[in-house]
């Protein structure tokens, strides 16, 4: 255990954390502002993944890509809204659960149909292919830093339109009580189909920006849902500011537990019985963490002041 | 006038019955996962066999044979219930598949117990090999251990002083890593198991370039596989020898293409052995399904020539169960991996090979025959089967 493998793993960490905040950024909206649960939230990613992909293909160059797969992605998320999701608000939360699942099955099968069902590939693009030495004998892409560069600069542009626009103010406003905004003349049905088309976009910038370092394949979203659920909930549910950091959180405790897990127990318990539990507890740490936030912190980090 | 009508009529229908019994007509069900992220798998081994059925005009032992093909879902359960459907409702003599294990613990007790056989064209478990071994179970890939196997014994013989281990975190990962140090007596530097469905694998990476081993082992079939191999390329790892296990093969290589080329796997027969009998079975599928068969295609072909051998040594008679099965471990024909024997518990007793993955000239990628790890293998397990079980 290197100083230089904790730089390196750290940096892993954050990397898994910001891609964790762009789907978790649209989700924490979606469910803090319109009460809304959203499972098919990773679906969102996995389709921005694969219209990167296609129009990759299609264009030969990742970022005319991923110039037309967002306001695609923002087209779908739209078009979700409009058919779907709009006729759910008004029901209740296991109504909503049902049919966002049902919406990943259907969406899962329909990608499969569009595109097989074999995992497809996108190169990574020609002036980021290269790698830098981080330490000795292990290249780190170029790609990779790309990300986390991206996923920061979002994080600092949604932090200033979340609280020096009109529409961040007004998204604010409804995360803390949005009948009140409605009462006071903003047509609310219009700012959640806002807060959602965006939020379905950023999920599908996330999918597209992973598409050249992870396989695109059918349900690829599903179990990145589950700790984008984590996040949201450890970070205060409807607040950007909570999910930028529980998703750093969540990624670096994720990241170093796995790879420093086991040496560490080493240091109480012999080698085989420190693998084993090493092995066993490292996965659960993130539900350990999101526990542990919740019984100090019941509402999560910083949640929304109702 | 009527009266005669009838008599021709029962005449006829008399016939017909007669003609019917005199050629017996065979039913053969196909139960693979043809859906659900792995179903290009299932999809192979139903291409392979149907070829097969082709080739052979419609006919396996020489009888009119109907191919039902379902859909196992990858759900046990769901197996289960189209297994019965196959074995009560069909009465299909033969049921062929499936292609994962945890399917197979599900679907053996209702067809062995029935009046089909059952033939795996892929997965090959332990229990099934030794005290459990059935004379109505028969397997034309391998027991799942051996193909684990080829790669310990491979960095065994190669000299490679560390070897990092690298599998999910379910049981046949387990099994896997036990299979490679079976024969692997070297130092292990480093064992991880990641989440099942882990697609990032940079943390691990990282690990493995801290730990500076000789060679790598992964078992990372499917998807994960996928993102491993082309993760550890990025990360200019591939000066490390990458032995695998269902890691790099014909259904992973379109999505890892360059990526993979050089990495080494294990396998029973690559597309490239050579034999007329292989060369006409590679091109035909190629020119039939668009694709480089795997050794999913290559097994379920198999099995349907194993069928074939048997019909014909029972003398085409479906109803003669000890004749039908007699035939089926006589395996009487040539498979196209060369070297093939039915075992005392069922499975295979063939050679296994090194293969690595190569882009051919026509820019398509496959595995490769490299050198022959093991010659007449018989799995461990075999010893615990008694015969007369």
């Amino acid at each position: 255990m290197s100083l230089t493998l904790l730089y390196v793993q750290t940096l892993n960490g954050l990397q898994l954390g910001v891609l964790l905040f762009l789907i978790a950024a649209g989700l924490t909206l979606v469910f803090g502002v319109m009460d809304f649960v959203n499972l098919a939230h990773g679906v969102q990613y996995m389709i921005g993944a694969y219209l990167a992909a296609m129009f990759t293909a299609l264009t030969g160059n990742f970022f005319f890509g991923l110039a037309l797969a967002l306001p695609s992605a923002l087209l779908f998320g739209l078009l979700l809204e409009f058919f779907i999701f709009r006729h759910l608000y008004a029901r209740d939360h296991l109504d909503q659960v049902l049919a966002t699942f049902g919406i990943i099955l259907t969406l899962n099968q329909a990608v499969k149909v569009i595109w097989g069902a074999a995992p497809l590939s996108v190169p990574i693009p020609e002036i980021f292919s290269g790698s830098v030495v981080l330490m000795p004998g292990l290249l780190y892409p170029v790609w990779r830093l790309v990300i986390i560069a991206s996923g920061i600069a979002i994080a600092l542009l949604l932090g200033i339109l979340a609280t020096k626009t009109r529409i961040g103010m007004l998204v604010r406003a409804g995360a803390t009580n949005a009948p009140m905004v409605s009462a006071l003349g903003v047509d609310i049905g219009r700012l959640f189909m806002i807060v959602f088309g965006f939020g379905a976009m950023l999920a599908g910038f996330a999918g597209a920006m992973v598409a050249p370092i992870l396989s695109v394949e059918p349900g690829m979203g599903d179990n990145l849902l589950i700790l984008t659920f984590v996040v949201i909930v450890i970070g205060g549910i409807g607040s950007i500011r909570g999910a930028f950091i529980a998703a750093l959180m969540v990624g670096l405790v994720d990241t170093l537990g796995r790879s420093f897990g086991p040496s560490i127990l080493r240091a109480f318990l012999d080698p085989s019985a420190a693998a084993q539990t090493g092995r066993a507890l490292a996965p659960m740490l993130i539900y350990i963490l999101m526990a542990a936030v919740l019984f100090f912190r019941p509402a999560g980090l910083f949640p929304a002041k109702k | 006038m009527i009266k005669a009508k009838l008599f021709l009529t029962l005449g006829a229908v008399a016939l017909m019955a007669s003609s019917a019994a005199a050629q017996e007509k065979l039913k053969v069900g196909i139960v693979v996962t043809l859906s659900g992220p792995s179903a290009v798998l299932g999809q192979q081994a139903r291409d392979g066999f149907n070829l097969a059925v082709k080739q052979l005009a419609g006919k396996l032992g020489g009888l009119d044979t109907e191919v039902i093909i379902v859909d196992d879902e990858l759900k046990p359960d769901v197996a289960v219930n189209k297994v019965k459907g196959l074995v009560e409702r069909d009465q299909v003599n033969f049921v062929v598949g499936p292609i994962f294990s945890n399917v197979l613990q599900a679907i053996h007790k209702p067809v062995v117990e029935s009046n089909a056989f059952l033939i795996s064209p892929n997965a090959g478990t332990s229990n099934f090999a030794g005290p459990q071994c059935n004379p109505n179970f028969f397997v034309t890939s391998y027991q799942n251990d051996q193909v684990h196997e080829v790669l310990g014994k491979t960095a065994q013989d190669k000299g490679y002083k560390r070897l990092f281990l690298i599998a999910p975190n379910y049981q046949a990962g387990k099994d896997s890593l036990a299979g490679v140090k079976r024969h692997y007596k070297g130092e292990i530097v480093g064992e991880i198991y990641t989440p099942l469905n882990q697609l990032d694998f940079s943390a691990e990476l990282a690990q493995i370039a801290a730990a500076k081993p000789d060679a790598v082992f992964a078992f990372m079939p499917g998807g994960m596989g996928v993102n491993l191999v082309r993760q550890y390329r990025q990360a200019g790892l591939a000066n490390i020898p990458f032995l695998s296990a269902f890691t790099v093969d014909e259904s992973t290589l379109p999505a890892q293409k360059e990526a993979a080329v050089g990495f080494f796997g294990g396998a029973n027969w690559a597309p490239d052995m050579k034999s007329p009998q292989n060369e006409a079975f590679v091109k035909a599928y190629e020119a039939a399904y668009n694709s480089v068969p795997g050794t999913y295609a290559m097994q379920a072909y198999d099995a349907a020539l194993l069928i074939d051998s048997a019909i014909k040594s029972a003398g085409g008679k479906l109803s003669d169960k000890n004749a039908l099965r007699a035939g089926l471990k006589k395996a009487d024909f040539k498979s196209l991996r060369g070297n093939f024997k039915i075992g005392v518990n069922g499975y295979p007793v063939q050679d296994f090979y090194l293969v690595q993955v190569v882009q051919r000239p026509d820019g398509k990628f496959a595995t490769s025959l490299r050198e022959k790890v093991f010659s007449d293998y018989v799995d461990v397990y075999a010893k615990d089967c008694k015969p007369t079980n």
